[in-house]
């Protein structure tokens, strides 16, 4: 055991500041233990999200010393003893309180995006598909949605641009439904058009932060990218996969978010 | 902070109300809005965070895809064997019916299952399924079916999810339901949701103990709620300590290790090397587990004669043996035994199908577990126990409130099989959002909140904001699971459930005293205040019902009262509140099981494969 000092971030939508607190630190203690301590000792009501304190459920993201992680998976042995610990909420979000932002955004790109449309064509045993032509969409779907890769994504965080682009972790979603073999809508105009994938840069921020390691850009994004540019500026090549390609697609729009999901 | 009381806080109204957004949350939201209901989620957390998420190893459903030979009686007499006998027969059969469809429909949802060579959903071993039965994602398969289900759900017309909510208390009008009042947790303000069903989906209390695989939101939430409302809870004695929860280091203690390790080929062995489970096989099991280890690699290899090694009895037996083997002082360095997976598989093939132990080992205890053994004990993980409801409707005996998922009880009597929970709560998710909507199609009159019961509810939740002094609310959780992990743990005696009742006496004294510092406004501190009571109705009853139970069957272990006893056989321990407060216990005799699934659950292997689902 050690003791071991924290710079936290405390205040809400009006303002804060960074608080400094010393707890007693054991042997592989994660970030997140040391704010638990901090709230049965020194502070009851330091705000934190927080689940399964496993790396699965992608509730406790924050930046530390100025990394977006998760807290739960960020072990104190990883930064030198002597060194004070910075703690601060996700920027790209609006703060609720201390270290909980408001994601509600998030929930809401979510609801735009068409819901998977299966082909009639299952059997009675379900639907027949190799595991070689789901591994890519099985890679998406690990995604934890701890919203990281949208807290550093360069169009939301620096430039704001919430309106235009649904960001990486949606970038995901879309391709993960583009990308089942088993799905029949047609999203290439509206992931374009709609998701905003020409705003993309392409700086594998998003990647670097991504603690399930899904290859966002180069494995989703970037493929996406391909697809709007075989569809509007090679017509050509497309109207050929159309007419001797594989199965139909119809396309499908965003949907126009009603407001159901509070935070 | 100043009292807002019925008559000028935040009303909202939906048909349903469904509390709780793991997977039976909002199964039974699906269910209940595409019978044309308005329905209202509320959940404590954000959507898709919920305990569903961190299931590892699969959905138990006869599918038969990777072995023709199973059947939904298989799975039912699997079901019912590992329960020890004292499933609620008629949820048994319902569940191991409806399975394989619910996993199908799923499919239709938008859930990638890994795939058999055929292309069809693949299924893996665990412990006390006869054949490779569940559908499974590498070690996510929660993850993958939460997503599936909260991704389903925001498209269903009429559903409204309410996150960061919690739910305080069920508001009646007479012997109906007419509500229920929550708070949001971020602004701190109170809210009545009006309503004529309110379906519980709150999963279990394990974060009453100290050692848990369950995360903050898991105290017990539903059991306070029904119990105060009238309902009943049944055998809540049996507690399922996971065999393989991490160990060390101490701040992840109790964290799970998936089944799915031992069901790919993991073995446990202690400190002197000796692969000890079998040593361990009950008598009962012994005609279908391998009786040397030669077997045992040889059921590995695919051999379908040779039978199945004795890592995967079921979960009761494995925590108990490993329990037995720390106390021989044949432990590991850290009090808990050896998972080797190294010496067994490839290491890109462990990468492959436990790629979330792989990354948590890797990065919580520095271990890598293609080159080394993991250590692992027993880790309070599951409620057997809980709401008693009818096998059909979900409906508890409070008119107007349902429960499904594993804050109700019955389905899994004495014992759970690995794999059944995510498919109890596909089945029971649906029935009971079915089971209000037949409820409110049946309703005359439109039953309205009481609001007595609405003010007093929020007199109790804002007092340890508005006093001025009291103990800390985090420490006195700490005392409460300390009292729980010495007194009721995986053994149990007279004496320590006596004197763990004792002391719990003594905390619900402290806890209605207790003080939170700061506002009402996201403060975490008032929440763990507030949970305070919840955790110790749950506390209090699995107490209680384990001291009534005098004998030992499945997770109830009790070493005063060894062994499987007849007089219990067909016994329910009932807990409900009594007029003047207090819990009240009682014995119930079961009622005699049909003939059809009695029969089932005692024939032959061999009578059952290959029988007609």
């Amino acid at each position: 055991m050690s003791q071991r000092n924290f710079k936290i971030w405390r205040g809400d939508a009006d303002g804060g500041e960074f608080k400094d607190y010393s707890v007693e630190c054991g042997e592989g203690m994660v970030v997140l233990d040391a704010i638990h301590r901090i709230q049965t000792e020194h502070s009851g009501d330091l705000a934190v999200r927080w689940n399964c304190k496993a790396g699965k459920c992608g509730s406790c993201s924050m930046e530390i010393d100025g990394k977006p992680k998760l807290s739960c998976m960020t072990r104190l042995s990883d930064y030198q003893p002597e060194k004070t610990v910075t703690v601060q909420p996700i920027k790209a979000f609006p703060i609720i309180r201390d270290l909980v932002s408001d994601v509600s955004w998030n929930y809401e790109q979510n609801k735009r995006i068409h819901p998977f449309q299966p082909d009639e064509s299952s059997s009675e045993k379900g639907l027949v598909m190799h595991q070689k032509d789901v591994d890519r969409v099985q890679e998406f779907r690990k995604c934890i949605e701890c919203f990281l890769c949208q807290d550093v994504c360069h169009v939301l965080r620096d430039h704001e641009k919430h309106d235009e682009f649904v960001g990486p972790k949606f970038m995901i979603r879309l391709a993960g439904l583009e990308m089942h073999p088993a799905d029949t809508a047609d999203r290439i105009a509206s992931i374009r058009e709609d998701f905003g994938s020409g705003l993309c840069n392409i700086t594998r921020c998003c990647t670097d932060v991504c603690p399930e390691h899904i290859v966002i850009t180069d494995n989703a994004i970037i493929p996406l990218k391909e697809r709007v540019v075989d569809r509007y500026y090679d017509p050509v090549a497309w109207l050929l996969g159309k007419l001797f390609g594989g199965r139909k697609k119809k396309p499908v729009d965003a949907i126009e978010p009603t407001k159901t999901i509070r935070v | 902070m100043g009292m807002n009381l019925s008559s000028d806080i935040q009303r909202i109204r939906h048909d349903v109300v469904v509390i709780g957004a793991g997977g039976a949350g909002l199964r039974a939201a699906i269910a209940s809005s595409s019978r044309g209901l308005d329905t209202g989620v509320v959940c404590k957390s954000l959507l898709g965070k919920a305990h569903t998420v961190m299931a590892e190893g699969g959905c138990a459903a006869a599918l038969g895809n990777a072995d023709s030979r199973d059947n939904w009686k298989v799975h039912f007499r699997d079901t019912m064997r590992g329960g020890k006998f004292l499933n609620q027969w008629e949820m048994a059969e319902l569940h191991a019916k409806h399975a394989p469809d619910e996993v199908k429909l799923l499919e239709q949802w938008g859930a990638v299952f890994d795939r058999t060579p055929e292309g069809l959903i693949g299924q893996r071993n665990f412990g006390g399924h006869r054949y490779p039965r569940l559908a499974h994602v590498g070690d996510r398969t929660g993850l993958e079916m939460i997503r599936t289900l909260q991704d389903h759900a925001i498209h269903q017309q009429g559903i409204q999810v309410h996150m960061e909510c919690t739910a305080l208390r069920i508001v009646m009008d007479g012997d109906k339901l007419a509500g229920v009042l929550a708070y949001w947790r971020d602004a701190g303000r109170f809210v009545l949701f009006e309503c004529n069903a309110v379906i519980l989906a709150t999963g279990g209390g394990g974060k009453a103990w100290r050692i848990t695989s369950n995360s903050w939101e898991y105290t017990g939430d539903g059991f306070d709620l029904a119990y105060k409302a009238g309902a009943e809870l049944v055998n809540m004695e049996f507690t399922q300590f996971h065999p393989t929860g991490m160990v060390w280091p101490p701040s992840v203690r109790g964290i799970l290790v998936t089944e799915g390790v031992r069901g790919d080929g993991g073995i446990l062995l202690n400190s002197e090397g000796e692969r000890f489970m079998f040593n361990y096989i009950p008598e009962k099991f012994a005609a279908e587990t391998a009786d040397s280890e030669e077997e045992a690699e040889r059921w590995l290899a695919g051999d379908k004669n040779a039978r199945r090694p004795p890592e995967l009895l079921t979960r009761d037996v494995v925590a108990r043996a490993i329990t037995k083997e720390v106390q021989a002082g044949r432990g590991s360095p850290h009090g808990g035994v050896f998972l080797d997976i190294a010496s067994r598989r490839p290491a890109d093939v462990i990468r492959r199908k436990l790629p979330s132990m792989y990354h948590q080992f890797k990065e919580l205890a520095e271990v890598d577990i293609t080159k080394d053994a993991m250590e692992v004990g027993p880790t309070l993980h599951y409620f057997m126990g809980g709401i008693r409801v009818d096998s059909n409707t979900q409906m508890t005996r409070v008119p107007g409130l349902f429960a499904c998922g594993e804050c109700s009880g019955g389905m899994h009597g004495a014992n759970r099989l690995g794999g059944n929970s995510l498919s109890d709560l596909l089945v029971f998710g649906m029935l009971a959002g079915n089971g209000a909507a037949d409820y409110l199609d049946k309703l005359e009159a439109t039953p309205q909140a009481s609001s007595e019961t609405v003010d007093a509810a929020i007199r109790e939740a804002t007092a340890p904001l508005n006093r001025e002094e009291g103990p800390n609310p985090y420490l006195l959780h700490e005392e409460l699971q300390d009292v729980m992990n010495n007194g009721v743990n995986i053994v149990r005696d007279k004496e320590g459930l006596e004197s763990a009742i004792q002391s719990l006496d003594s905390l619900k004294q402290k806890a209605s005293a207790v003080k939170a510092h700061g506002s009402s406004q996201y403060n975490p501190g008032w929440h763990e205040a507030i949970s305070l009571s919840p955790l110790l109705i749950t506390a209090e009853s699995v107490a209680r019902a384990a001291l009534a139970r005098e004998e030992s069957r499945g997770a109830h272990t009790r070493i005063d009262f060894p062994g499987e006893q007849d007089r219990w056989q067909a016994v329910h321990v009932i807990i409900s509140k009594s007029a003047d407060g207090s819990m009240n216990v009682r014995q119930e005799s079961a009622q005699a099981p049909p003939e059809r699934l009695s029969e089932i659950a005692h024939s032959s292997l061999t009578d059952l494969e290959g029988g007609s689902a």
